[in-house]
């Protein structure tokens, strides 16, 4: 049901003539307004600003060496963390769907924490448990370890939430027939269940990639944000905008932009495809 | 291979499914078992199968004890009641599966995928995907795959209780077939009285976790155990404390010995057969199926009065179980 | 199946247990640790300095406004989405998915150079005596921005689920478009409206980036509790920093609270 579960699919509506033309008109205008006045202008100011040198400037922007340190970083973190989460995503699902334990609804209601708690604590909680000064004597503040951790932080509840609703859906059945047809457990998992959750598992991912390759807040603190070493794009980002070098900052902005929708066209994909054999 | 089931109890939580149930399944035989929702006989199939595990008691599979053996080992068949295909498999590959477990060689494979797929009419849908099939079509292909690894024992959930009627009379006749072709010890589960008369060899009626008879589908019919089996297996009047068969009563125009006063309510012509429903004098309904000619015979009318009589009767104990008298009278 | 290998369960439960525990449970019992490490009435006062309160009241502003602008809108365009066919429907569909795609830092970015002193609307704005960025105006921005998503989001399916029959229903018999809605569409997909609003609130109270970029993070003047959070933390007021802290993670497990509820009350409706 929710949202940022990511899937797409749904039946063709119903076209009623509801309201009458009129009011269905203005609703529509007063939307397109709406969303046109909150996110595409500054977009496009966006994409405006960052074509402003034209090709050349733009291409020297991304070059830069601390930009693409920042931007490398930022990808080989994120795809570190997806994979993680790819697996312990779908691990914490499948205990919180087929296991029972007490207090196992108090876990379920704490995957959302990531999504509740603002970005800033999560790196200031993180910091004072695994930096220095840290109770439990693990310090790994300034290394692109805390950069891994913060991200799998903010991401931990997007695989989860994304397998939790299919997997509730699954037909155990299959599952017993393939254990009748001599599976063992692994192999069940394995051939039966791993396909029938691979759409909610990539769903999860590239959420969790999008939200990842874009973080800001956790990473500011924990990381140290060492150019070359621990700053990641989003950090690199703001540095230029402060110090004015917009234009340059925007040009970064876009293709990191295009790289977060590329992951949400991906989703999309996905789950037409999945629909299409009739799941 | 013969299945012993010995005083097996099953509970789920507060419910008690199977209560101190023994039950023999002869090698090779063809076996129902049947009863309303919740008389235990699904919790007993899939005892049998090893996808649960008793609370108290045995399963022995051609007398080894199998209790403890896990579901992958018992070398059972499973059909299920909503096919549990594999949806991202093609039907080849559905029926493939057990075999291509077991490493076995990809030509016997293929050999083995092509013979069974010609068995159950569905060669040339090997590329299909069961999204792509009826449920007809996708319960046979279940069954493929589930003789497909050459099990000891075929089990079958309520096979057709998802499928249209025309289709359940078809592939009830085609299992029977199937099973004088193949052999293999089969159990099946329904709640349907019919079915199971109908397919069957040994039929075990189960109410409330408990077995209330078992035997031949004829014998279950002529000789009732307690009336839940005899309710349960065919229709039935009660007159007093009588059980009477709605082909067992005799319609006369003129009172004679045994004989008590009713009037016609209500006259059914099913075509083959027609059906009188009655009233008797103490206001208690009950009806006679008789045959057209014997109703031509009689030219019976509505609002008719007339005189009834069983010809056959039983009678049962208090609780409604345990021995029975029979009552005969000459016709 | 997976009762015949207990090994196997006890694993799987000890791995998702213990990765939720050292990556959620132990870090938010630090916050509380930490806040309170030198006493209860050194945190009180470190929330309660006139900056602080202005952040709190800043934090509030923001919520108030961008929440409740998201939910009219969130509402008529999950309606427009739903009950109705255009052209862009698809395009509509994308724009809203965007905040979910794009870094907070560039969404300040990019309201700078719309209302920034260069931007695009900002030379026209300043010239009238409006100012957007390093304001509040800005920060409501960015807040809208981030926040927009998530009642459209919560409201679709509900809406796709109970049909549009009720809707036909009370038309036939006489109602009205507006009254058609309020008595039968709105009390319908009530819980959807909650859990999206609980979900878009949670978003505003904690955004971060966005709200730095565009507000300069002026302290007393242009931050909001997260900004003023991370002003102490640079400044080496630990106290400060986790009592802040500690604020916004009661907050976030109050949400935790109210999503869970709302989201029972959704899937049960």
């Amino acid at each position: 049901m929710s949202a940022l579960s990511g899937t797409r699919a749904e039946a063709p509506p119903r076209v009623v003539s509801w309201p009458r033309l009129g009011g269905a008109t203005l609703g529509r205008g007063l939307v397109t307004a709406y969303i046109s006045l909150m996110v595409l202008i500054p977009l496009a100011a966006l994409t405006a600003k960052s074509a402003e040198g034209g090709m050349g400037a733009f291409w020297t922007a991304i070059t830069n060496p601390e930009a693409i340190a920042a931007l490398k970083l930022t990808l080989i973190a994120s795809l570190i963390v997806v994979a993680i989460n790819a697996v312990m995503g779908t691990t914490i699902a499948w205990v919180l769907v087929r296991d029972s334990f007490p207090g196992k609804g108090f876990v379920n209601s704490l995957i959302d924490l990531p999504f509740a708690l603002p970005t800033i604590v999560a790196g200031i909680t993180l910091l004072a448990l695994y930096g220095p000064k840290s109770p439990v004597g693990i310090d790994v503040a300034y290394t692109r370890i805390a950069v891994v951790m913060a991200l799998l932080f903010v991401t931990l509840p997007f695989v989860v939430r994304a397998v939790q609703p299919t997997l509730l859906e699954l037909d155990r059945e299959m599952e017993e027939a393939a254990a009748s047809l001599g599976a063992r457990p692994l192999t069940v998992f394995r051939r039966i269940v791993l396909p029938s959750l691979s759409p909610a598992i990539i769903s999860g991912v590239a959420l969790a990639f999008a939200r990842s390759i874009g973080e800001f807040g956790s990473l500011g603190l924990l990381s140290g944000n060492i150019p070359y070493k621990t700053e990641v794009a989003s950090v690199f980002i703001f540095g230029q905008v402060e110090s004015g070098t917009t234009a340059s900052a925007a040009a970064v902005s876009v293709l990191l932009l295009c790289v977060a929708l590329v992951m949400l066209l991906l989703i999309g994909l996905v789950s037409r495809w999945s629909l299409r054999h009739g799941r | 291979m013969s299945i012993v089931v010995e005083n097996a109890t099953k509970r789920f939580g507060e419910f008690l499914a199977l209560n101190d149930v023994s039950l023999e399944v002869p090698d090779g035989s063809l076996t129902a078992l049947l009863g309303p929702s919740g008389s235990g006989k699904s919790t007993l199939l899939r005892l049998i199968a090893g996808l649960e595990e008793p609370d108290a008691g045995r399963i022995l599979i051609s007398g080894r004890d199998a209790t403890a053996v896990a579901v992958q080992d018992r070398g059972v068949g499973f059909v299920f009641q909503h096919y549990a295909a594999f949806k991202h498999m093609t039907v080849y590959e559905n029926v493939a599966f057990g075999l291509r477990i077991r490493k076995q060689p990809k030509g016997h494979i293929d050999k083995r995928v092509h013979e069974l797929l010609s068995l159950v009419h569905l060669d040339g849908l090997s590329g299909r995907f069961p999204s792509q099939l009826s449920g007809g079509q996708r319960q046979r292909m279940a069954l493929a795959r589930a003789l497909a690894v050459e099990p000891k024992v075929l089990l079958l959930d309520e096979p057709f209780g998802a499928l249209d009627a025309q289709v359940r009379k078809e592939l009830r006749a085609w299992l029977r077939r199937l099973h004088d072709e193949v052999h293999v010890t089969t159990v099946f589960v329904t709640h349907d009285q019919e079915e199971a008369m109908e397919v069957a060899e040994q039929i075990v009626v189960m109410n409330d976790g408990q077995i209330e008879q078992a035997g031949a589908p004829r014998e279950l019919y002529e000789h009732p155990a307690n009336k839940f089996v005899m309710g349960f297996v065919g229709a039935v009047n009660r007159l007093g404390s009588l059980f009477v068969r709605p082909h067992d009563v005799e319609i006369l125009h003129r009172p004679e010995t045994g004989t008590e006063e009713a009037m016609i309510e209500h006259i059914v012509h099913l075509g083959f057969e027609v059906r009188v429903e009655l009233v008797l004098g103490d206001g208690d309904g009950l009806w006679a199926q008789i045959t057209r000619a014997d109703a031509q015979a009689l030219e019976l009318e509505k609002g008719q009065i007339v005189y009834i009589r069983p010809n056959r009767a039983r009678v049962f104990d208090e609780d409604g179980s345990g021995p029975t008298t029979e009552e005969l009278q000459a016709a | 199946m997976a009762a015949r290998h207990p090994l196997g369960k006890y694993g799987l439960r000890f791995a998702a247990l213990g990765y939720l525990t050292l990556l959620l449970m132990v870090p938010v019992g630090m916050i509380f640790y930490r806040a309170f490490e030198h006493g209860a009435g050194t945190a009180w006062d470190s929330v309660t300095t006139p900056d602080a309160l202005h952040a709190l009241y800043l934090t509030v502003v923001m919520v108030a406004i961008a929440v409740p602008a998201n939910t009219v809108f969130g509402v008529g365009c999950a309606l427009l989405l739903v009950r109705t066919n255009f052209r862009g429907k698809a395009l509509l569909n994308a724009l809203i998915d965007i905040p979910f795609a794009v870094s907070p830092v560039v969404i300040g970015l990019s309201l700078i150079l719309v209302y920034g002193s260069t931007g695009w609307f900002g030379s026209y704005l300043i010239d009238n005596g409006v100012q957007v960025i390093f304001a509040v105006p800005g920060m409501v921005l960015a807040t809208i921005f981030v926040s927009l998503p998530f009642v459209v989001r919560e409201v679709v399916p509900v809406l796709q689920e109970i049909g549009d029959e009720q809707e036909q229903a009370a038309r036939t018999l006489g109602a009205s478009g507006w009254q058609t809605f309020r008595r039968v569409t709105l009390p319908a997909i009530r819980w959807g409206v909650t859990y999206g609003v609980v979900l878009a609130t949670a978003r505003a109270l904690g955004e971060f980036g966005a709200v730095a970029v565009v507000s300069g993070h002026i302290s007393g003047q242009t931050e909001t509790i997260p900004l003023w959070v991370w002003h102490q933390f640079q400044n080496f007021n630990s106290t400060g920093a986790y009592a802040g802290s500690l604020v916004l993670a009661l907050l976030a497990l109050i949400t935790l609270f109210a999503m869970n509820v709302s989201k029972r009350k959704e899937s049960s409706a």
